[in-house]
């Protein structure tokens, strides 16, 4: 391929990338955007050139070891939901906006610490950038097919172009807000775009190679048998080996963590919790399909091309032997588009750092007081565009002067080391109260120095021509065999001794200096972030003197006035002060810092609101007593809203109760009326006759007998209205009154009809008992007796005289036992078939001649088959007359 | 002779007050209940009207107003003879137009000697 068409090729692809960035910024709310597969692919930007390429290097030359590194991140994942969460929370509460900013809070937002940590990265990365860019050079060599690496001019150099183009991408697009903890949804999506095209491209030449080139994986390991490495490569070493396995997985576990770029992605880009979730399974789901295919490239390499070739560029040189140029393309911009992801995330976070942790807080302070606030914004968002620019030249540099020589895998694992110092005190930090500043900057640098002795300087003497300084010879002093140790790899080596030391010494000062109450405060409130979550602006204990106008005085540099007001505004009306409040509180100064966190970073914030405050030095036990008190505060007034919420609910129940004793006396008050309004009936018929007999002493006996006669059948409809009201209240009140035996249904049935004989004989009527077979059921018989007396008795009031057939049926089916009374009477009219069972229900159909009843019978009848767990109800399909049934269980 | 109209859907008090009234020299008729009554009031036109409020198909309050609502019939006096004999519905009773309300049970003597004054006022 020729230089032209392949520089053609990558302009196109970055030009593409720039506009996905572009449209993603425009549409940062939408969904498309904001999703937790765009989030977990995000975290790919872990699998960088030297994923890409630098995996099958290793693959090929010392076998599955390459594993290790991304095994680290798979045994992280699961604790993300812990650990990641925590940190994704406190951050947010907290404003953070980078990594350095993170650890320099925890200790109390302590200056030097945040600039170390910055440094710190810086070292780490900056190689680890070039390594990036060397990448991009030398795969841009193997597809334009020139043997020298690297041009003669800087001007001439491809890389150097595609660098400053990157930096471009990440100055534009990275530094849109002055508040760095904003959400860069434009970069953030182009970064998982990109993670999803090099792993497309990487599975689609694993499965050319495998497949279409070989046959299989099968085939591969069979041709590669016959290497003489074979054997070697395949086995693991023994417990030595298992040393180096055991540290390059913690390394990898430490750097999923803390490398900046993962610390952007994982955390300051974070958008819901939630996505976490998604993050935890796909993410490595992700690594293991990145690795599937790295061994058999590998192989498939040293097959095809033997040994003389760099095996970190199999995946390029093996179509290209093949003359697959397209293949290759495919390849080159998969690696280009691992690399543009990791340089533009890094030196993003590395440029936010060098702005908020170090040139800020140590340079710049007093020129921001003085300054205009849009001046201020201005500035601080050039710093961060020099910055990147700064980075991405520095890493040009030292590509250009020195990685040439090394190998991808071997600056990656040099970064590793590097980064892995800041983590005792970041996941330390996190759950024990007592780590403190002192100990994390002891620790810290005495790590680097560790790492720099072990790592950096026998590669320095290694690649120059210096003679190897006399320290080497010492035993026991030998940068790669401290203290006898000599079967670890250098960088494992490195990493075991600077981590060891850095761990002591953390541990050691922390056990041995408190540090001052600011740094015990945030302690606190990082360890213990659950339960500080909910004190929030309370958590943060502050003694001194401070006015509210010198506070907006210096928000208003930053954010202009304007912002300042509505966030003080904001602040008055959530705890509930009045708008012109004079004297600030450590709510509101804690509030404050906070506010300028995002945009200056946690150090300079504290230092510019405490240049206008008079802050009173508090003891430890006096903020732990405060932190304790509202804490218990909280507590408090959690238990009093449940308590107040409980009394609300009980009133609400009272008021239901009321009601449905409102409802039942309402209830009573018209039974009574109705009960009082039918004995009076009877009664009056009664009272009447009596006056006229005893007043009218002439009547003629006709008339006498007539009236005596009335008279005897008020008083029995009297004594049978009583007795039924008696019942059914009986009925409706007492719970436990049946007398349940075991009886046979039949002889039930029997017993009544024949108690009923004389009043269906006298209207000549036929009463039928069709089923005659027993069954044995539980029920009180006396009452079942009064059902079926009630039911019959209906049937035969409502017969024609002569004509009139009543029939009983009953049969067992699903457990209950169920009978039917069918008579050929007049029927129930379909108005009236509603309410036959309510209590006084008076038909409106009735004949003009009342039927002698109480309005009570069928009534009581419902009353006693419900207390029997039965049912009752009238068969409207039947058409011949009136048909009932009844329904109860056998058990 | 003064016509009266008795309705009650009570068989054996509407007996007693029908043997009263024509005791007393009163033209009878009876109905069980609101329509009937309505017929009878129209055919008729009695002087007076002892009317049950409680009764199937057409109830007391219906009928009153029957009769207080038609130009022909509203001079006709009714008079409720009833058990509703709570404060509010003898207020209703009398709110609708009735000319007398009696609660069972009832003194006869009592109630013929009502009526008579309120036929003789007319």
């Amino acid at each position: 391929m020729s230089n032209f068409s392949l520089i053609i090729l990558i302009v196109i692809y970055l030009g593409f990338l720039f506009f996905v960035a572009f449209i993603a910024e425009k549409n940062r709310r939408t969904k498309w955007v904001n999703n937790p597969i765009v989030y977990t692919l995000s975290f790919g930007v872990y699998c960088s050139a030297w994923t890409y390429y630098g995996s099958v290097g290793v693959a090929a030359q010392e076998g599955v070891s390459f594993l290790a590194v991304y095994l680290g991140p798979v045994i992280a994942a699961p604790l993300w939901i812990v650990l990641l969460r925590k940190v994704i929370r406190i951050s947010k509460q907290h404003k953070i906006s980078s990594l350095a900013d993170f650890i320099s809070l925890r200790y109390g937002k302590n200056r030097f610490l945040g600039a170390l940590v910055t440094i710190v990265c810086l070292l780490g990365i900056l190689p680890y950038i070039s390594l990036q860019l060397k990448a991009v050079s030398e795969t841009f060599e193997i597809m334009t097919q020139k043997s020298n690496y690297v041009s003669n001019s800087i001007l001439t150099d491809s890389t150097f172009y595609i660098a400053i183009i990157l930096a471009i991408f990440a100055a534009i697009f990275g530094t849109q807000a002055t508040d760095a903890s904003e959400k860069r949804r434009g970069i953030i999506f182009s970064v998982a775009l990109e993670s999803f095209i090099k792993i497309l491209f990487f599975t689609i030449i694993g499965i050319y190679i495998t497949y279409f080139l070989f046959d299989g994986t099968i085939d591969i390991v069979h041709q590669f048998k016959d290497e003489e490495q074979f054997s070697s490569l395949i086995t693991l070493g023994g417990f030595e080996d298992g040393f180096n396995w055991f540290f390059t997985i913690m390394l990898s576990f430490i750097a999923i963590f803390l490398l900046p770029r993962q610390f952007q992605v994982a955390v300051l880009e974070n958008n819901r919790e939630k996505h976490l979730k998604t993050a935890i399974w796909l993410f490595p789901l992700y690594i293991l399909v990145f690795n599937i295919f790295v061994i058999f490239i590998a192989w498939a390499g040293r097959i095809r091309l033997g040994n003389e070739v760099n095996a970190e560029y199999f995946t390029l040189l093996v179509p290209l032997s093949e003359g697959n140029v397209f293949l290759a393309s495919l390849v080159f911009l998969g690696g280009l588009s691992a690399v543009i992801s990791m340089v533009v995330i890094s030196s993003l976070a590395l440029s936010i750092m060098i702005s908020n942790n170090l040139i800020i807080p140590y340079g710049f302070l007093s020129k921001f007081i003085k300054n205009e606030p849009d001046k201020n914004v201005k500035f601080i968002k050039n710093i961060r565009r020099i910055a990147i620019f700064f980075i991405i030249i520095v890493s040009y540099s030292v590509y250009y002067s020195f990685s040439v020589k090394l190998s991808l895998y071997s600056i990656g694992l040099i970064s590793f080391v590097i980064i892995a110092q800041l983590a005792p005190s970041f996941f330390i930090g996190l759950f024990w109260n007592r780590g403190s500043s002192k100990g994390a900057i002891i620790g810290m640098l005495a790590g680097l120095f560790i790492t720099f002795y072990t790592l950096l300087l026998p590669s320095i003497f290694e690649y120059s021509t210096m003679n190897q300084p006399f320290l080497f010879s010492i035993n026991g002093l030998h940068p790669h065999e401290l203290f006898g140790i000599d079967f670890l790899t250098p960088p494992v080596h490195a990493f075991f001794w600077s981590i060891s030391v850095n761990l002591f010494f953390y541990v050691y000062f922390s056990l041995n200096s408190q540090g001052n109450y600011r740094e015990r405060n945030y302690a606190e409130m990082f360890v213990d972030s659950n339960s500080y979550n909910e004190l929030q602006d309370g958590a943060f204990v502050w003694k001194g003197e401070a006015y509210v106008k010198d506070i907006k005085d210096v928000l208003m540099r930053f954010i202009g006035n304007e912002r300042a007001t509505r966030a003080l505004n904001i602040f008055f009306s959530k705890y509930n002060l009045p708008r012109n409040t004079q004297f600030a509180d450590a709510k509101l100064i804690h509030f404050s810092e906070q506010l300028l966190t995002g945009s200056i970073g946690s150090a300079s914030a504290k230092i510019l609101i405490q240049s206008v405050v008079k802050e009173e030095e508090i003891s430890l036990v006096e903020v732990l007593n405060i932190l304790e008190e509202s804490k218990e505060a909280i507590a408090k007034s959690k238990a009093l809203k449940e308590k107040s919420q409980e009394l609300l609910n009980l009133a609400t129940q009272l008021k239901v109760a009321n009601l449905e004793l409102l409802e039942k006396d309402k209830q009573k008050d018209e039974f009574l009326d109705t009960v009082a309004h039918e004995l009076k009936t009877p009664l009056t018929g009664i009272r009447a006759s009596t006056e006229l007999l005893l007043d009218d002493l002439e009547m003629p006996n006709l008339m006498k007998e007539q009236f005596l006669k009335n008279m005897l059948q008020d008083s029995e409809r009297l004594s049978r209205l009583i007795n039924n009201i008696l019942d059914f209240e009986k009925l409706a009140t007492e719970k436990n009154e049946l007398s349940i035996e075991l009886n046979d249904i039949s002889k039930t049935i029997s017993k009544t009809i024949k108690s009923l004989k004389s009043s269906f004989n006298k209207k000549n009527i036929k009463v039928i008992q069709n089923s005659i077979e027993t069954v044995e059921i539980q029920y009180d018989e006396d009452r079942m007796i009064q059902v079926f007396t009630n039911l019959i008795s209906n049937a035969i009031k409502f017969c024609e005289p002569n004509i009139g057939v009543i029939e009983l049926d009953y049969f067992v089916k699903d457990n209950f036992l169920q009978i039917s009374i069918a008579d050929n009477g007049k029927g129930v009219s379909q108005e009236d078939q509603d309410f036959i069972f309510e209590k006084f229900y008076q038909s409106k159909n009735q004949n003009t001649i009342k039927p002698i009843g109480t309005g009570l019978g069928l009534a009581i009848t419902k009353q006693i088959i419900e207390k029997h767990q039965g049912k009752i109800w009238l068969d409207t399909d039947y058409k011949n007359g009136a048909k009932f049934h009844v329904k109860i269980p056998l058990i | 002779m003064k016509k009266i109209l008795i309705v009650d859907d009570e068989p054996t008090i509407l007996m007693a007050l029908e043997y009263a009234f024509k005791k007393q020299n009163y033209e009878v008729f009876i109905a069980r209940d609101g329509s009937e009554a309505i017929e009878i009031v129209k055919n008729k036109i009695p002087d007076i009207v002892l009317l049950d409020i409680m009764m199937p198909k057409v109830d007391g309050y219906q009928t009153l107003k029957d009769i207080k609502e038609n130009e022909n019939l509203k001079n006709i006096k009714v008079v409720f003879l009833t058990a509703k004999s709570k404060k509010a519905d003898i207020e209703k009773g009398f709110s609708l137009g009735v000319d007398n309300y009696f609660t069972k049970p009832f003194s006869i003597k009592k109630i013929i000697s009502e009526i008579n004054i309120l036929i003789n006022e007319s």
